[in-house]
């Protein structure tokens, strides 16, 4: 039987073309692109044909703009770092929210032991920001604000040009996390008044480790990866041509089929969300009603936690993911979720679906089907509802 | 990630349920770490006769609650005071490292589930079973980082390595 795939935020299949593509360039055979005879050359067509197709998926002026990274993480830490280092001259603050990825908030944590300090701004019980209180952080010593685009956990959208406008005014770079935006939803970095934005290319059935990070003409930053002058003298290192070559691919597809695709993940999430709510009592949907990634769906399941449900899900073929401590190697919950106010249990039974392409109305059946009885199986065994049903 | 005796005990839990007229309960864990465990005893003579458990906890939990109910009925109370959490993993095939704090709850619930009975038994009051996990660990020789488990020196506030708070837990996690 077919596995499933509702684990799409985790990571993406390749598109046939790009597929494709990188099977081609691997029998080609390009040579180092920067290297001064015909061989280099034809190498160097190409990265730039690669570079023209990112550039026009998010709307970057010049493609020079675009630089390739090893993917999300790295353009995070290029972009966060980069500006830190360079700026530390002119202060070490930097305005964060209290939802960002791993690698954004890891990153400021290593700022801090070198004497960095950061504000943290809350989310409202949807995970949205208010850019009046992102205002209201930045001090005269702030060098930089990074808010991401569009959560991983819970899928809510900010409002990022808004907060553009604010950093514009006060003159302070603006960095946004959009692995989880770019190639999914329409991102315009001329409309949204950011300085850096991130983003990967295995969101978007493009390639496991590559990555863009766009970064605005003008921009001081230090590199993260010291050496030759590849990628405009922002990134140093021979470009992973096949990598690139992809992402360029995937790029193209993403802008054309967007539209469409972006309807057809409403349709499913809907089905999917109404299906939660019809067929499993004392569960949450997470995240802004409107705001909000069309392929994700995250929902607090009570009484049960959230690898339980994984695994059972995975014995009936049905690959979901979940932000349980436990799955997740940590021991503590996710500050997503409790940042949106979740209870510590109820953020431990919480699972994320991500659709892909690929995915049926048929697909979102079966999960229901496999998770109410995966739900049942596991709150029979649980003391959290065995309370809940005697205090009933 | 897991064994197989892991995953059948996981798929197939041996002694689900609760006891209402048990003769020990041990109750353990909270939420805040993911895994919660209730465990019931019926004891004749001095053998137990029957165990029943519930929990709340991810596959290593329920796995953990399986076996060590498993291995508990119809040992006398003195044998079962022997079984420890490293019997019980040990007796699952191991356990992934990060899940080795399940095996404590199991090990902790029959403990305490005994303790209980033998109050009951001699007349003394039970007093509430509580079980915080520290986030430090409970190894004897070197620190280490739990979540990463990087060496760590005394006093650091943060793992060097993966960057996590290593004192106390805090929130959010800047």
């Amino acid at each position: 039987m077919n596995i499933i795939n509702l684990d799409h935020i985790s990571g993406t299949p390749l598109a046939p073309e790009v597929q494709d593509a990188m099977i081609n360039a691997i029998h080609k055979n390009y040579a180092n692109p920067s290297s001064q005879h015909q061989l280099g050359d034809e190498a160097a067509e190409v990265l730039q044909k690669a570079r023209e197709q990112v550039a026009r998926l998010i709307n970057s002026k010049l493609e020079k703009e675009v630089v390739f990274t090893s993917g999300g993480t790295e353009s995070i830490n290029h972009a966060i770092k980069g500006v830190a280092l360079a700026k530390a001259e002119k202060g070490k603050h930097i305005v964060t929210s209290n939802i960002e990825h791993n690698a954004v908030l890891r990153s400021l944590r290593r700022l801090r032991m070198l004497e960095y300090q950061v504000t943290s701004v809350p989310v409202d019980e949807y995970g949205r920001v208010n850019p009046q209180e992102v205002a209201e952080a930045i001090r005269d010593d702030t060098i930089l604000v990074t808010i991401m685009h569009s959560n991983n956990e819970i899928g809510t959208i900010q409002p990022i040009e808004e907060i553009g406008k604010i950093t514009r005014e006060r003159k302070i770079l603006f960095h946004s996390d959009a692995v989880c935006s770019v190639g999914i939803v329409p991102i315009d970095v001329q409309k949204l008044n950011v300085d850096l934005l991130s983003f990967a290319a295995n969101q978007y059935n493009g390639p496991a480790g590559m990555g863009g990070l766009y970064i605005r003409q003008g921009t001081g930053l230090w590199p993260l990866l010291d050496g030759g002058v590849q990628e405009n003298n922002k990134r140093a290192g021979t470009e992973n041509i096949l990598g690139i070559i992809g992402m360029g691919v995937a790029s193209e597809l993403a802008a054309r089929q967007m539209d469409r695709r972006i309807e057809q993940m409403r349709k499913l999430k809907e089905t999917c969300i109404q299906g939660l709510n019809n067929r499993i009592d004392d569960i949450m949907i997470n995240g802004h009603p409107e705001f909000s990634l069309p392929n994700l769906v995250s929902v607090s399941i009570k009484y049960i936690e959230g690898e339980g449900i994984v695994l059972m899900l995975d014995e009936q073929n049905i690959a979901v993911s979940t932000r349980s401590a436990c799955a997740a190697g940590a021991l503590q919950a996710s500050h997503v979720l409790l940042s949106i106010g979740r209870e510590f249990a109820d953020a431990q039974g919480t699972l994320v679906v991500g659709f892909g392409a690929e995915n049926t109305e048929a697909d979102v059946d079966r999960f229901l089907d496999a998770l109410k009885v995966a739900v049942d199986t596991l709150r029979s065994m649980s003391p959290l509802y065995r309370k809940a049903v005697e205090n009933a | 990630m897991y064994s197989q005796t892991v995953m059948d005990h996981f798929k197939n839990p041996r002694n689900v349920g609760e006891m209402k007229d048990a003769d020990g309960v041990g109750e353990v864990g909270n939420p805040l770490c993911g895994d919660m465990m209730s465990l019931y005893i019926k004891v004749k003579g001095d053998v137990i006769d029957d165990v029943k458990f519930l929990t709340f906890g991810c596959g290593a939990a329920i796995a953990v609650s399986s076996m060590i109910t498993e291995m508990a009925k119809g040992k006398t109370i003195e044998e079962a005071k022997k079984i420890t959490n490293k019997s019980v993993a040990d007796a699952l095939e191991g356990l992934p490292k990060n899940k080795l704090h399940c095996s404590n709850l199991g090990a902790d619930a029959l403990h305490l589930a005994i303790s209980d009975y033998e109050r009951k038994r001699d007349g003394k009051p039970t007093p509430k079973a509580e079980r915080v996990e520290p986030l430090e660990h409970d190894q004897d020789e070197h620190c280490y980082c739990p979540y990463c488990d990087a060496d760590v020196t005394e006093g650091m506030e943060y793992c060097t390595a993966c960057g996590k708070k290593v004192q106390g837990a805090d929130f959010p996690v800047i």
